[in-house]
């Protein structure tokens, strides 16, 4: 397995920095990006990515970040329309060939699946598993809710 | 015409005034509560408080009905999805985008959302203004790619007494419309120019500047 892509994570927050700071120690090249600088200080310090400090919804920030170059675009910052914003612009303008976006609002999920955006729902997700626990009567099996 | 403009601000209030002066019914979104308490007092629209890109906030403004929505509020991100939900989710046939990131407006045509830039506009005014006294108006369209310029003849200009046919535009520039006395009309070349007619010039980019040079006499 090809272990080396360029990452570009953007938003530094629990999520973000958490999976920059995974994608970095398994040897991929990660860029971070964060619009408020103290939130590149969540990255651990064997973290061995770039840091940029800016607007992923500013052309500008994207160009710096080269994400032409970027095999993975991760959008998780807490705004559902930047993710869903920048997840566009990377698949359509710079071409990158696997973007994933976060999104809480599952109602805005099925417009972008229309767009042929990949988009996770923590939302959906954890009602779905909520749900399935409820429906095991709360007997937690192993393989079941994990 | 039922439009919904989603965004706040003085030139949201002005617009807005401006569309129900036509008669169009207009429904604002908005999520600060104060400044719609404001809008509502001030204007006949129907205003609306909550985020503009949830679709629910969105389905209760009528988007379902809407001819139009525009989407001007400061976060381009936000004016992006509104656009999108609006043409996706509801069906409505034009959803304009305010880019607030000059930027941004190519970025949004690329992704299918009409856009324009203000800050691209009024640079482009201020600079035309600033550079030509005769320049009343200037009008960037088609991202910017087509100038329609309206200017006024002085009398020293070169072409005044000439008729259009004898004039010697460069390529790709157009004397669209000529208004004498407040009356326009589109002229054809047995046509004269005079002294005072403002015209309505159409240009592309790269022949703006010799266009207005053969009209005015002035390098620009």
């Amino acid at each position: 397995m090809k272990n080396s892509r360029y990452i570009v994570v953007v938003g530094c927050g629990r999520l973000g920095s958490l999976l920059a700071n995974r994608l970095s120690r398994d040897g991929n090249s990660v860029v971070v990006i964060d619009r408020v600088e103290i939130a590149l200080d969540d990255l651990s310090p064997d973290f061995s990515g770039f840091r940029i400090n800016g607007d992923a919804t500013h052309m500008a920030v994207l160009k710096a970040a080269k994400l032409k170059n970027a095999d993975v675009l991760i959008a998780t910052t807490h705004e559902d329309n930047v993710n869903l914003m920048v997840a566009q612009v990377a698949q359509k303008i710079f071409r990158v060939p696997h973007v994933l976006a976060r999104v809480f609002d599952p109602r805005r999920e099925e417009v972008y699946a229309q767009l042929g955006i990949d988009t996770i729902c923590p939302t959906s997700v954890a009602a779905d598993m909520f749900l399935e626990a409820v429906a095991n009567g709360g007997t937690h099996q192993d393989g079941g809710v994990s | 015409m039922k439009i919904i403009i989603v965004g706040g601000g003085k030139p949201l209030f002005f617009l807005c005034r401006n569309f129900t002066a036509k008669g169009y019914r207009v429904t604002i979104i908005n999520r600060d509560k104060g400044e719609c308490v404001l809008l509502s007092r001030q204007l006949t629209a129907t205003v609306l408080c909550g985020d503009g890109s949830d679709p629910e906030i969105l389905k209760e403004a009528g988007a379902m009905g809407a001819d139009a929505v525009l989407a001007v509020t400061p976060n381009d991100q936000d004016n992006l999805v509104i656009c999108q939900l609006a043409t996706l989710k509801f069906g409505v046939p034009k959803a304009i985008a305010l880019a607030n990131d000059p930027d941004n407006a190519e970025t949004f045509e690329r992704l299918g959302v009409s856009a324009f830039s203000t800050t691209r506009i009024v640079g482009s005014l201020i600079e035309q203004r600033a550079s030509m006294e005769q320049i009343l108006n200037l009008l960037p369209v088609g991202e910017g790619r087509v100038n329609v310029t309206e200017i006024v003849l002085e009398a020293g200009s070169p072409v005044a007494g000439k008729q259009l046919k004898d004039i010697d535009l460069p390529e790709n520039a157009l004397i669209a419309v000529v208004i004498r006395d407040n009356r326009p009309m589109v002229p054809g070349g047995e046509n004269d120019l005079l002294a005072g007619d403002r015209i309505v010039l159409i240009t592309l980019p790269e022949n703006h500047g010799p266009a207005l040079k053969v009209l005015t006499g002035e390098e620009r």
